[in-house]
């Protein structure tokens, strides 16, 4: 890509930190109200962010990763744990403190049909955040929503039509107006792509890309597919059954993943060249996902895990380990990491 | 991925679209929801009833040809008359002309009944626009002004006869009109009003508050419905003005009629708070308030709409069943129910079956408000094909 990117800063303060984060569902009550069963949507998530990177968040449907993204735009609320941005906590504030950092940060939805309110013309849908929070009004309104729909590559002459007249790549480019409209330091883009056509996803992709270099954005970018992130992403968190089990920059995780559950992952991405194939292939994961009402002791993916040992995997909390100094920034939650020698996609485009 | 050879800056060109096509994506929610209901003939007919209605309501004193007060005791359960144009058996002949024929009336020597037959000889002059009983239209302007009458204010003009007090059943039926359609629309708007707040805040919040107000709701429906009416119109004070009284049974009506919306709505909301523009408004910074009733209301308005005019022949029908039992409205003030009070009576229908014209008159408006209401629910949702 051509178009000047802000380097993220290694050095630099994070821009959002989550620390221990939980997140649990109420699944059953008893009779005094009691919570007696409880889903683990998120368990224990770390992970900072710095100012300008993209960090994909990758995982199978379920894994948590739509519910740490809502937990972090503030739609669904923590059980315990923090979300700091900029240093401030936001699990600890009441909706009326929130309120300045909802426009900085944003999120883009997944589904680009049930996210646009069919009611709504693009101006309502775009104007909205201005308009609900008396930002602007009348001729600034106008203006700031057609300067954003240019920006997204929507004509103006369009501000005036029903979400029911785009196509589904037109109505998540109208999205991310809305998401954008407010400067925005940090969008959390849950799945933005996934539910288009391959043919519009890389133009989505793309625009994305040149958004965050002309506005300097830090992406939280939700995706289930390896093959969306490699080209978006500085830096890949994997996640499995509400936990991160590994944190890599991104040529590094798909070069060399550390994780079996990563590896597993890798292998669904189909490889156009047949002569850049690996030896792997495809890796069919047994079993379905653990109890989320009863997590396992040891580790989550042990039982559909290749190289799981009995008696070293299934016991005890397995912790997030720095990778051998090799690569300081690899993180991964495998007791059997140093051991094990996994594949990558290596050299499948870059 | 072959993201790099796609093209960066395609805007992905909205193909502009023509004719028809132009019309639907830049047509509003209520456009569409308008041509739907068009091709709708029953309900379209039905609709311009019903404003022909509100018309006649809104101008009420202007056309009834007699004040609501008006009584003739000369002429008792009189017949309805036929507007005749023209005359070819008068005293010259062919003659032009509105007019009705007058009465002769003929008393029964054992019953001591007295009976009334139209008399062709006796021909009472009718015209539009002629001066007839001074009133205040709309309570602000006076006139004298009647849309139908006879030319002399004092000869009998009854169209649809008279009841058993000598009232003109016509100008009555005008009154009652407003009366009865009033308190349907009234109350449906009090109802709607507690049903839309009630269910909104039920669905939208969920939780302990939903729970409360759906109790609420199961107590409230949980008691037959003309017990509870006649229970509480039992404890008005029988002294109280006619006005009172009129609001206070709309109220009555209204607090039982709210449930059911309030139902319909909540399932909505429910139906709507999972929906991802709903979060979004959330994440937009909307307060509560906007979101259900600037979001998620206008997704269904016009469903309410439907639902709203569903239910006013029910509350219609309820107010026409109290008053003719006896505790809703009560005469001097005039409303179906009252005027069929009249007509409750065999020995006097057997006599005056003009007397069932109220009747004919809650049938027609009930099922014209039914007709709208199914063509607005089938129109209510345009972009279903």
């Amino acid at each position: 890509m051509t178009e000047p990117q802000i380097p993220a800063q290694r050095g630099a303060p994070p821009l959002l930190e989550v620390r221990d984060l939980h997140v649990r569902f109420p699944v059953r009550r008893n009779l005094l109200g009691r919570t007696t069963m409880e889903n683990h949507a998120v368990t224990g998530v770390d992970l900072a962010l710095r100012p300008g990177e993209t960090l994909a968040l990758v995982g199978e449907s379920g894994c948590g990763k739509t519910t740490l993204g809502r937990t972090i735009v503030g739609a669904q609320k923590a059980t315990s744990g923090s979300v700091l941005f900029d240093g401030a906590d936001l699990t600890a504030m009441n909706g009326r403190e929130r309120a300045p950092y909802r426009r900085q940060i944003r999120m883009v939805f997944q589904d680009p049909f049930s996210s646009l309110n069919p009611r709504f013309t693009l101006r309502q849908i775009i104007g909205d955040p201005l308009v609900a929070t008396g930002e602007a009004r009348g001729s600034e309104l106008e203006d700031r929503i057609a300067e954003m729909m240019r920006r997204v590559g929507l004509s103006p002459d369009y501000m005036d039509r029903y979400p029911h007249a785009f196509s589904g790549g037109q109505r998540q480019r109208v999205n991310i107006a809305r998401a954008l409209i407010v400067g925005p330091r940090l969008v959390v883009a849950d799945e933005p792509v996934s539910a288009l056509d391959v043919s519009v996803r890389a133009q989505i992709l793309n625009l994305l890309r040149e958004l965050q270099g002309e506005y300097g954005l830090t992406y939280l970018f939700i995706s289930h597919d390896l093959s969306v992130v490699e080209n978006l992403a500085d830096r890949v968190a994997v996640m499995y059954f509400g936990r991160i089990v590994e944190l890599a920059d991104t040529a590094d995780l798909y070069e060399r993943p550390r994780h079996p559950y990563t590896e597993a992952l890798m292998s669904a991405v189909p490889i156009p060249d047949p002569a850049l194939r690996g030896r792997g292939g495809r890796i069919l994961l047994p079993d379905e996902l653990p109890d989320p009402t009863d997590p396992p002791p040891g580790c989550a993916f042990a039982r559909r895990c290749r190289h799981a040992e009995e008696g070293r995997c299934d016991t005890g909390a397995i912790a997030l380990e720095r990778g051998p100094d090799s690569d300081a920034g690899h993180a991964v939650r495998c007791v059997r990491h140093e051991e094990l020698d996994l594949q990558g996609i290596v050299g499948a485009e870059s | 991925m072959s993201m790099k050879s796609a093209p960066v800056n395609d805007p992905e060109g909205v193909a502009p679209a023509t004719g028809g096509e132009e019309r639907r994506t830049r047509a509003s929610q209520r456009t569409l929801v308008w041509w739907a209901f068009k091709k709708h003939r029953l309900a379209l007919v039905s609709a311009w009833l019903l404003a022909g209605m509100l018309i006649v309501i809104a101008l009420c004193e202007f056309v009834a040809p007699f004040g609501d007060r008006h009584r003739d005791s000369e002429y008792t359960t009189a017949p309805p008359q036929v507007l005749k144009l023209w005359d070819t058996d008068g005293p010259d002949g062919f003659q032009w002309g509105l007019h009705v024929d007058g009465y002769t009336s003929e008393q029964d020597p054992r019953s001591l009944r007295i009976t009334y037959e139209p008399d062709p000889a006796d021909r009472v002059e009718v015209g539009l626009f002629v001066k007839g009983e001074e009133y205040e239209l709309f309570g602000l302007i006076p006139m004298d002004r009647h849309l139908i009458g006879p030319k002399d204010m004092d000869d009998p003009m009854y169209l649809f006869g008279t009841t058993t007090d000598g009232q003109d059943l016509l100008s009555q039926l005008v009154y009652a009109t407003r009366v009865s359609a009033s308190v349907g629309i009234i109350g449906v708007l009090v109802a709607f009003l507690l049903g839309i707040v009630l269910g909104a805040v039920s669905g939208y919040f969920g939780g302990v508050t939903d729970n409360a107000v759906q109790r609420v709701i199961e107590l409230i429906m949980s008691v037959p419905s003309i017990p509870l009416w006649l229970g509480l119109a039992a404890a008005l004070p029988p002294d109280m003005g006619p006005v009172a009284r009129y609001f206070i049974i709309t109220t009555i009506l209204a607090l039982v009629a709210w449930t059911g919306l309030a139902r319909e709505v909540r399932g909505r909301f429910l139906a709507l708070r999972s929906e991802e523009f709903v979060t979004s408004a959330r994440l937009d910074g909307s307060s509560h308030g906007r979101i259900m009733f600037r979001h998620m209301l206008p997704s269904f308005s016009s469903h309410v709409i439907a639902a709203l005019s569903l239910s006013i022949p029910g509350m219609i029908l309820a107010e026409t069943a109290l008053s003719w039992l006896g505790m809703g409205l009560r005469a001097p003030a005039v409303s179906w129910g009252v005027q069929l009070q009249d007509a409750s009576k065999w020995s006097v229908l057997s006599g005056a079956p003009w007397l069932l014209i109220p009747g004919l008159c809650v049938v027609l408006v009930v099922l014209a408000f039914n007709f709208v209401g199914d063509g607005l629910r089938d129109a209510a949702d345009p972009y279903k094909h």
